[in-house]
């Protein structure tokens, strides 16, 4: 295959995208280390605002309910999701596939505040106390659709001769799966789970809809201030946020690259 | 019978717990939000009458569907207030999808005409501030955009302004914002089709007597058309019930639909009419929904 030239207009847009894209972040990391009040002005060097942030006891509450829902909630939607792939990448035809698909895969571009207002009212019928439960149960159907995303491209790409193999040798299907399938798809498991976990805790709106009074998760706190303008300690939490989540990024990437090193075509994200 | 068929049963079974999932926390929801845009706005908690009491036996039932009324809907198509908010939400997504589609072209062509092993960095590179805070995003251009911000700092500091100009609570401030936390889901899905091309085709082309441009419009565009549908809808469809980047960089002197509402919902705590705009922008967006759901089923198809 002949190769195709790469021109400066390629390297130029490319370079300037890029930066475009992390430039900003970037600019927000620097100034939580800015020791002024004013964010504009630099004043050197400092740990203060982070030193106040561990002193905000309500930011540190919202921060640990956000944890425990991104952790609940895409624990729940990495089961379901991946089930859900795996009917839908092996299960042939079935009656209510069509609607199935599309169900699971309308959260995807479905606006927040259609999800949002919607699962506040079923709770609100069904006179569900509001508050942890009800966020996890919200941002599980949020996430779910990005796991069976991710998995199903998995199962895509996976040989289906192996799984074949195992049958014709004696394995039952759930034997063939549990010995074959799922090792194989257990890297695209894990970046699922890793990819619900930071949408949950990345949400607003949804959860501004389904949190009771009292229990506020870490965006609706940082949104509630943000509002009232900019502070440096809003500063340092984001840098933190940030960091955390390259952290997972950086795990993610890693079993992705197990996941394709086993397979030609892995799914990207 | 085939293996193959032997496993296609019991993986069928696999979809019952997310199919029971989605339709309890999925569908059924859906259809509260129509029954209480059908209802009558009251000061109570929740603040709706209830229509069905399946207690009450028929005459009860009757009762409530003779309550049932359109008015919120009358409300929506009379007042200029929401007929603005749809105009201007569909506008603001239309125009934002177009500059996104011009600045995301060039970002995944340039991606796509990297040596292999560069096209995975770039790609990391694209998708890590997806998995980045959306609203830390937005904050750090808050940062950025204020009155002593950085970018009024810098262009005073170069004279290219006499005073600091006012960037925060415009519209494009708005736009800026949009395109910036959208940009990745333009790119992938161009990417992805721009990777995928063979470039022989582009070669042959050259070789007929093709000029560079000749090229690109005649064959990779036109080839690429998928990709560019895909990224279109899958920018344009949230762009429109956006609340977040509006609500902290735009002005409040007109509203998209989503701020609309959570302000019915949150502010004025008018449920009825905040379901009925709900609804509404829906059925908007119906047309869109089942294109991009589409073009999902076959993407996913062609990839088994």
């Amino acid at each position: 295959m002949a190769r195709r030239r790469v021109s400066s207009f390629n390297i130029a847009s490319l370079a300037l995208g890029l930066a475009f894209l992390y430039l900003p972040i970037v600019i927000l990391v620097i100034y939580s280390f800015n020791a002024s009040r004013l964010v504009t002005v630099w004043g050197g060097w400092s740990l203060r605002w982070y030193a106040e942030l561990f002193n905000d006891d309500a930011m540190i509450e919202a921060a640990w309910m956000s944890l425990r829902v991104a952790g609940a909630s895409a624990t729940i939607a990495t089961v379901l999701g991946t089930l859900a792939a795996v009917a839908l990448s092996r299960g042939e035809r079935f009656r209510g596939r069509t609607l199935f698909s599309g169900m699971l895969y309308a959260p995807l571009v479905m606006p927040e505040v259609i999800t949002g207002l919607s699962l506040l009212l079923l709770f609100v019928a069904l006179n569900a106390e509001r508050g942890f439960w009800t966020v996890t149960i919200a941002h599980t159907t949020l996430t779910m659709c990005f796991v069976a995303v991710v998995v199903q491209s998995r199962l895509a790409s996976l040989d289906r001769s192996l799984e074949e193999a195992a049958m014709d040798l004696g394995c039952d299907p759930a034997r063939a799966f549990l010995a074959v399938t799922l090792p194989l798809i257990a890297p695209a498991i894990a970046a699922g789970w890793m990819l619900a976990f930071t949408i949950s805790l990345d949400d607003l709106v949804i959860a501004s809809f389904t949190t009771g009074p009292g229990s506020a998760t870490l965006p609706i706190r940082i949104y509630s201030e943000v509002r009232l303008g900019v502070k440096p300690e809003i500063n340092a939490i984001s840098t933190l946020i940030v960091g955390f989540i390259a952290v997972i990024i950086v795990v993610a990437s890693l079993a992705s690259k197990l996941s394709s090193a086993q397979g030609e075509n892995a799914a990207p994200l | 019978m085939s293996a193959r068929r032997i496993f296609a049963r019991p993986a069928r079974l696999a979809a019952i717990a997310p199919y029971l999932w989605l339709l309890l926390f999925f569908l059924v929801p859906f259809g509260f939000v129509l029954k209480i845009s059908l209802s009558q706005t009251a000061i109570a908690q929740p603040p709706y009458t209830p229509l069905f009491d399946l207690g009450g036996g028929w005459t009860e039932i009757r009762s409530a569907f003779a309550a049932l009324s359109l008015d919120n809907f009358k409300l929506l198509v009379s007042d200029d207030l929401y007929v603005l908010s749809y105009v201007r939400s569909l506008y603001v997504a239309v125009a934002s999808t177009f500059m996104l589609l011009l600045i995301g072209y060039p970002i995944a062509y340039g991606m796509a005409r990297l040596p292999r092993r560069w096209q995975a960095v770039a790609m990391v590179l694209v998708i890590v501030p997806f998995w980045t805070s959306f609203l830390i995003r937005i904050y750090a251009w808050i940062n950025i955009l204020q009155h002593d911000g950085l970018l009024n700092q810098i262009l005073l500091a170069l004279r290219l302004v006499p005073s600091p100009v006012v960037w925060l609570s415009t519209d494009s401030a708005m736009y800026l914002g949009i395109v910036y936390s959208y940009l990745p889901f333009m790119i992938l899905p161009l990417y992805a089709t721009l990777a995928r091309m063979e470039p022989a085709i582009e070669e042959a082309a050259a070789d007929l007597g093709a000029a560079p441009w000749q090229v690109f419009w005649l064959v990779t565009f036109p080839l690429s058309l998928p990709g560019v549908a895909a990224g279109a809808l899958l920018c344009f469809i949230p762009i429109i019930g956006e609340f977040v980047i509006p609500d902290l960089l735009a002005g409040s002197n007109a509203l998209m639909i989503g701020q609309t509402l959570w302000l019915e919902f949150f502010t004025n705590k008018d449920w009825p009419v905040a379901s009925a705009t709900a609804i509404v922008l829906l059925i908007v967006l119906l047309v869109p929904l089942l294109l991009y759901e589409r073009l999902q089923r076959r993407q996913l198809e062609e990839a088994r």
